[in-house]
């Protein structure tokens, strides 16, 4: 059985696209087959992130429809054979997706892939409720700033009443944060907020703090996952969080210019 | 297997029921507001059992028809099971349509009209409430005045025996949690979300939501939290919104009550 993880937030433009290609990339690099499927109908954008959009023939909607078949809708990552891309549909709208059909797609997936990353819509209507519904993990990714740290909180109240496990009342949906576009200079000086301040707020497990970085938006537009970016400060902080999903002990690292800080603020609690 | 002692037994019982309080006697006009609150929240209303209020028709001496009544709101699918307050004519009325009175002492009344009203409003927001733990939304949702336990026993009405709501779980921004006794919340309440209790509420965490207590009229609930952030408290309909909640206050463990229409909040030391 595959761990179904959604990656959402409520609010738009926070990184959860970006987030899915790089935590999906970083768990196929580690041998572990995994899918990752665009559930924003109508807004399809991951194929371009990971850099397949010329590939696409079929997608989740025809699947849903049995218009095609799984195989043949499943695009093969180019960089890394063990990851596969299930791209939304361009020309259709949520309302094509059903709970039944998005049901049966995820099941036949778990079969074959040992995780299953579920890349949400903004907002909190249907394509977003879907996303979530099966999910086992929900990776929660959230900006320094009120607006969406409010809507990631909302999220987490919909994910603890309205998902699956939530409705069988099964052990819930285990959340994880992940602070993205995070500046360390600008929380000195007060305009974004800082780690404690979400995590009064959230009080979440934080797999990772990813910094604002301009390697993002060029990765982006290159469609190579950032986390392939060796360099890119942005690519290892997702390294981390993918070690830290699967039980590694790393420290926090890029929270704050003095990198031994952190493990003197989380080495014991994380 | 079954033993002869066990076929039944009779036990006292505590139902809540909501109760209509009429307060003209114009039959459609009371139809016609029925049905607007009914289409608010359809599922909600269906087969609801509800208990009739006429102390204050009477009180105006105004005439009516208990069978009337009964059968307007029995056509729009709800269930009297109850008359309050009728006189004994109308009672012998009801009890030919074999719906039970109560008798019983007469109230202080002065807060009916004021929470009928009250309640229609919780009415009509409950429905959209996305949250988690409502286990019996139906029964939970409200318009809901204490009645009588005789009264109800034969009924259809749906069981709440009132007792305190625990909650473990963090209270999410856009979660609503009403409780019919007391309501304890064990973890934070974020901005955004709203705990509603018929009695006290306590918050053993930060309080950054909405807090109402007394919601039926109950002007003596409190509302106790280790840290006060809220966005808004309210006792009985008497409330604060934090812009009026002093700095002192802000931040510090504190309790909050009633006392001549007027919120006081004191921290606890």
């Amino acid at each position: 059985m595959a761990r179904i993880i959604v990656v959402t937030s409520g609010k738009g433009g926070v990184g959860k696209t970006t987030t899915s290609a790089a935590i999906a990339m970083g768990l196929a690099k580690r041998g572990q087959k995994t899918a990752v499927i665009d559930f924003d109908v109508g807004l399809r954008n991951l194929d371009l992130i990971m850099g397949c959009e010329r590939r696409v023939v079929y997608d989740f909607i025809n699947v849903i429809n049995g218009e095609a078949s799984i195989n043949q809708a499943l695009i093969r990552d180019k960089n890394c054979s063990q990851l596969y891309i299930l791209p939304a549909s361009q020309t259709r709208d949520k309302d094509a997706l059903t709970l039944e059909g998005v049901g049966r797609v995820l099941d036949e997936l778990s079969k074959d892939f040992k995780y299953i990353v579920c890349d949400s819509p903004a907002g909190i209507e249907k394509g977003a409720n879907l996303a979530l519904y099966y999910a086992d993990d929900a990776f929660v990714v959230t900006n320094p700033e009120v607006s969406s740290v409010r809507d990631s909180d909302r999220m987490l109240g919909i994910l603890a009443s309205k998902s699956r496990r939530a409705e069988r009342n099964e052990d819930p949906v285990r959340e994880y944060l992940l602070l993205t576009r995070y500046d360390p200079n600008r929380v000195k000086s007060g305009e974004m907020l800082g780690l404690d301040d979400v995590q009064d707020i959230l009080s979440l497990q934080l797999l990772g703090i990813i910094p604002e970085s301009k390697t993002v938006l060029t990765a982006s537009n290159a469609g190579i996952p950032v986390i392939l970016d060796e360099k890119s400060e942005a690519g290892r902080a997702y390294e981390d969080v993918v070690a830290r999903y699967l039980g590694e002990d790393r420290p926090h690292r890029f929270i704050d210019d003095k990198r031994g800080f952190f493990r003197k603020l989380f080495g014991g609690r994380l | 297997m079954l033993n002869s002692s066990s076929v039944l037994e009779f036990k006292s019982t505590t139902f809540f029921t909501p109760t209509l309080v009429l307060n003209s006697n114009d039959i459609a006009a009371i139809e016609l507001s029925l049905q607007e609150k009914i289409n608010l929240a359809p599922d909600f209303f269906k087969h609801s059992p509800l208990v009739i209020d006429v102390r204050e028709l009477n009180r105006s001496e105004l005439d009516f028809s208990v069978t009337e009544i009964v059968e307007t709101l029995r056509r729009i699918g709800l269930f009297p099971i109850g008359l309050r307050g009728g006189t004994e004519q109308q009672n012998s009325q009801a009890q030919k349509l074999s719906i039970p009175v109560d008798a019983g002492r007469d109230h202080d009344n002065s807060g009916v009209a004021h929470q009928s009203r009250g309640a229609g409003d919780v009415a009509a927001a409950s429905m959209e409430t996305p949250a988690a733990d409502e286990t019996d939304a139906e029964s939970e949702a409200v318009a809901i005045t204490s009645t009588n336990a005789g009264l109800s026993d034969q009924s259809a009405a749906p069981a709440v025996p009132v007792r305190s709501m625990v909650v473990t779980q963090p209270v999410r921004s856009g979660q609503r949690i009403y409780a019919q006794g007391d309501l304890v919340v064990m973890s934070q309440v974020s901005a955004g979300a709203e705990i509603m209790a018929e009695g006290n509420i306590h918050v053993y965490n930060t309080l950054r939501g909405r807090a109402l207590a007394g919601v039926q009229g109950n002007t003596s609930a409190r509302i106790f939290c280790l840290d006060l952030q809220a966005e808004l408290v309210s006792i009985a309909g008497d409330y604060k919104t934090s812009e009026h909640i002093t700095k002192e206050m802000q931040k510090k463990p504190v309790q909050i009550y009633l006392q001549d229409h007027a919120l006081i909040i004191n921290e606890i030391a």
